[in-house]
């Protein structure tokens, strides 16, 4: 029975600690354990022409977000044998270099693990119920997931591999 | 950010919808929630109507908003007047998402 742990908090998140809890987890029957951290970034990628982020600040719809993260996993752990999933996002406002987003997979083969793991992050870009909001040079911007978040996400198929 | 519950409408005892607004709608409306008496979209939208601007229901109507029952995404037409609300629900207007 696969393992999942879903938070999401304004709280900072320990790499390290997480681990150890995934791998404490997964027992003897691991034997992959991939990991992403993803970074709030210090430029704008909508606005373009280099417009300086002062800080991103993400609104989330309490027990729906959760929800959703937890239907991606589930669909993972149709696509994939996975032993332990945990997803830790942050939400809040956010400086540059902050971390928002963990994704730790426990599976019994490294293929599993990396693959699960980027297909949360893409399911996560544009399915996940958060908005962000940026704060810029250029002044406040709610912002929507881009072009290229779908087709990520799109690559992956309707259907179970 | 949360502002305080506004009961629109009158009559004790009829089915109340809390609303909830989210992010860029929040903004636009001002305000995270409102207590609605409705049981179809038609009257929804109208009370809805009677306390917010044009502009701002327009705004809540376009195109890309979802609205979520009870927390759960709605697939279907949900901008039609005959569609039904169910008793007490929560109904939310979201905004497209921008994603984790």
């Amino acid at each position: 029975m696969a393992t999942r742990y879903i938070a999401v908090q304004e709280d900072d998140f320990d790499l390290a600690a997480q681990y150890q809890q995934v791998r404490t987890l997964g027992g003897s029957d691991a034997g992959a354990i991939a990991s992403f951290v993803g970074l709030v970034r210090d430029h704008n990628k909508h606005a373009g022409d280099g417009g300086q982020v002062s800080s991103l600040t993400l609104e989330h719809y309490p027990g729906m977000t959760e929800s959703s993260i937890d239907a991606i996993i589930a669909e993972a752990e149709s696509r994939w044998p996975l032993l332990v999933t945990q997803v830790i996002h942050r939400v809040g406002t956010l400086q540059p270099e902050d971390q928002i987003v963990l994704v730790l997979v426990a599976s019994g083969h490294r293929d599993a693990a990396f693959a699960a793991a980027q297909f949360i992050m893409d399911y996560l870009k544009t399915r996940a119920v958060f908005w962000k909001k940026e704060a810029s040079t250029r002044g406040n911007q709610w912002i929507e997931s881009t072009e290229q978040d779908q087709e990520r996400s799109d690559k992956w198929g309707a259907q179970p591999r | 950010m949360r502002s305080s519950a506004v009961r629109v409408g009158n009559g004790a005892g009829k089915m109340s919808l809390q609303v909830k607004f989210f992010a860029s709608l929040r903004e636009e409306v001002g305000m995270a929630d409102l207590t609605i008496e409705a049981t179809s979209m038609a009257a929804l939208r109208g009370q809805l109507n009677e306390s917010l601007s044009q502009d701002c229901v327009t705004t809540l109507f376009a195109d890309g908003v979802q609205i979520a029952i009870n927390q759960k995404l709605v697939t279907e037409d949900w901008r039609r007047d005959d569609f039904e609300m169910p008793p007490d629900a929560e109904v939310a207007f979201l905004p497209r998402v921008t994603g984790g």
